[in-house]
């Protein structure tokens, strides 16, 4: 404990709990409000509704929220067998070359989501690869960006493995996938799970680099929600947005529960 | 306590019991380290190590931290690849091996036991990796735990049991597959001294029960070397510094390292070697004349150290052929069921065990102690490795 005198402690509270409302309830607050509002003239909004939500599990935003979820769900996959692989491939090579590849591993991290896109756009619309107009190009482009953070997650966890588990499992006969299957993967499990769900997280909010790239029948939740709001539909945008956190939230709440019970064995 | 320990291991061997695997079922393997260095880089961590481990053998080895005995252990393990040199188990050259070939059974110092496994999942894993049929891992499972006394422990998690529980599991684990040889890397180390003391005696039962197995047991901790091991190797800077028999090597150590290493030794420095009969030889310490062995068979003549332990040195009388030194009391500690004394003798300090006094010395006082010609040896300044 940082603060030891109760008064000290007393005025830490109360400067925090405002700082927290601001900066984290306000915006959640508002937002949840302007989900359930037919109006909004006044300091608080007015004609309360669920019709909001009713709309948005109909026709386009459904398939919005469909397409999220899909594309966070396959980008995060993908980046997740990569990022392990990477993380399981360099963890016993040179240091020097390591920090090489690790250097090239968070370059996309570095790169703004922009970028991305409009490199994968440059990239990708001429033969030989034509990949512009699919949904393909919006799962790389995810890839692409949430793989640095998988790879990060993954080899942190690694790096915290007992080294002594593998030896004694190699030390009793256990050939290197067997070792990967019964040992190591099991003992990583926590690890793989969060750098799944921060992965996902991430999908499911990016909106600079699919803006760009998605194509007709494809359009990501941020992407609906960005366009709502352009078009001054806030309250629907609004409902969008709770939606979408929701839908990360449980996702995640999910990932977590299997994360506790593979931690606290 | 030394004697103590070395008495225990003494003791007739008992008979395995029932629930124990055969006597046949593990180990018997040679272990043989030829001429094998190790180098990271221009550091040389473990230089022409040349060692035997003979089959149904334990063998210590012994050293301060940084001494390489670890970095020979996992060479025979497969984890460190020798520079130089050749690690034979039986008759096979292991050297280019890869771990999961060297038919090894190995227990480390923070047990590594799987934390997602039951400790039957865990005793299984090694039988499985290698293919045997779920008839034969229900067969052995509850053998190996029977051994180490943990049957009733199966279903449990390794977080579920105390740190000597789950070094029983790990040693049960290693010896499932019946290894041709056990390596130990401080397997105890983790314990607190009153556990450490019961594993100990469960070490000694299992090689009693498994007469067999061949064991490379690593530590920096004499009394279970001594406790344990046929044969000690001391090792320091990645050299073998002295190998012998657990008796011999504490009693007639090569060279001062190994004097000071394994159990406290008092070396007076002494000159004028001379023979005195009977295989032994007299030195000059100052203006006293000692009588001692002479199993290293120094030159006449030669300048050398007298080595002896400090329960060596007794107080009151003495036999006419005894050694004799007076001296002044420096300091006096009292350790429960020992007396350590300091003595100034000759502006050397020598320490002695003494079994608890009714009136210990006060420091100041003289005192006179004598020691027993055939208790101590002479040992020289520089010995030989090895």
């Amino acid at each position: 404990m940082l603060v030891w005198s109760k008064s000290g402690r007393v005025l830490t509270w109360l400067l925090a709990i405002p700082l927290f409302v601001i900066i984290y309830g306000l915006p959640i607050g508002v937002i949840a409000l302007a989900s359930v509002s037919g109006q909004w003239n006044d300091v608080l909004p007015s004609h309360f509704t669920l019709e909001h939500y009713a709309d948005a599990f109909r026709a386009a935003s459904f398939d919005s929220l469909k397409a999220s979820l899909v594309t966070g769900v396959l980008a995060s996959a993908a980046a997740l067998v990569s990022g392990t692989w990477a993380a399981l491939a360099l963890r016993r090579i040179q240091p020097v070359p390591k920090r090489i590849l690790d250097l090239c591993f968070f370059i996309p991290s570095a790169v703004p989501s922009v970028s991305i896109g409009l490199s994968l756009l440059v990239a990708f619309s001429q033969p030989p690869v034509l990949l512009n107009g699919t949904r393909l190009i919006v799962m790389i482009a995810h890839f692409v960006l949430i793989s640095a953070f998988t790879y990060g997650n993954v080899a942190a966890g690694l790096a915290r493995i007992p080294s002594d588990c593998e030896q004694v499992a190699e030390s009793l006969g256990a050939r290197p996938f067997y070792r990967l299957r019964r040992v190591t993967l099991p003992l990583l499990l926590p690890y793989l799970i969060a750098a799944f769900s921060l992965s996902f997280a991430l999908s499911m909010g990016e909106l600079g680099a699919t803006v760009m790239i998605y194509p007709p029948g494809w359009m990501t939740l941020p992407v609906s929600i960005f366009a709502l709001s352009d078009r001054g539909a806030i309250f629907d945008a609004a409902t969008l947005t709770m939606i979408l956190g929701m839908a990360t939230m449980l996702v995640l709440i999910g990932l977590s529960r299997i994360s506790s019970k593979a931690t606290v064995r | 306590m030394v004697q103590a320990m070395v008495m225990e291991r003494s003791l007739p061997a008992a008979t395995p019991s029932a629930s124990a695997a055969p006597a046949d079922a593990v180990g018997g393997s040679r272990i043989g380290f030829e001429n094998v260095s190790v180098t990271y880089g221009s550091l040389t961590v473990l230089q022409s190590l040349t060692l035997t481990v003979n089959p149904g053998e334990i063998v210590a080895l012994i050293g301060p931290s940084g001494s390489g005995k670890t970095t020979a252990l996992r060479a025979v393990a497969g984890f460190v690849r020798p520079s130089s040199g050749r690690i034979m188990i039986g008759d096979r050259d292991v050297t280019n091996l890869a771990p999961y070939d060297r038919k090894i059974g190995m227990v480390v110092q923070n047990y590594a036991l799987f934390p997602h496994m039951r400790v039957e999942e865990n005793v299984a894993f090694g039988l499985r990796a290698h293919g045997a049929s779920e008839a034969v891992v229900r067969a052995r499972v509850p053998e190996c735990l029977a051994m180490v006394g943990m049957g009733a422990y199966a279903k449990r998690y390794p977080r579920e049991l105390s740190g000597g529980q789950q070094q029983r599991i790990a040693i049960a684990r290693a010896l499932a597959n019946k290894p041709q040889v056990l390596l130990l890397d401080e397997p105890l180390s983790a314990l607190d001294a009153q556990i450490r003391r019961s594993m100990l005696d469960e070490l000694a039962k299992l090689h009693r029960d498994l007469p067999a197995l061949t064991v490379l047991y690593v530590t920096h901790d004499q009394t279970e070397a001594l406790t344990l091991a046929n044969h000690i190797g001391i090792m320091r800077d990645g050299r073998l510094k002295a190998f012998g028999g657990a008796q011999s090597l504490f009693r007639n150590p090569p060279n001062r390292f190994a004097a000071e290493f394994l159990g406290r030794a008092n070396l007076l420095p002494v000159n004028d070697l001379q023979p005195a009969g009977e295989g032994r030889v007299s030195v000059r310490f100052g203006a006293t004349v000692l009588k001692a062995r002479n199993h290293h068979r120094l030159a006449k003549g030669s300048d050398c150290l007298l080595c002896v332990r400090p329960h060596d040195f007794k107080l009151g009388s003495s036999r006419p052929d005894a050694n004799r030194l007076s001296g002044v009391v420096r300091s006096v500690q009292w350790q429960g069921d020992v007396h350590n004394v300091v003595v100034e003798v000759a502006g050397e300090c020598i320490r002695l065990s003494s079994a608890p006094m009714r009136e210990p010395p006060e420091p100041g006082a003289s005192l006179d102690v004598h020691f027993d010609p055939a208790d101590v040896t002479v040992v020289p300044e520089d010995g030989a490795d090895g």
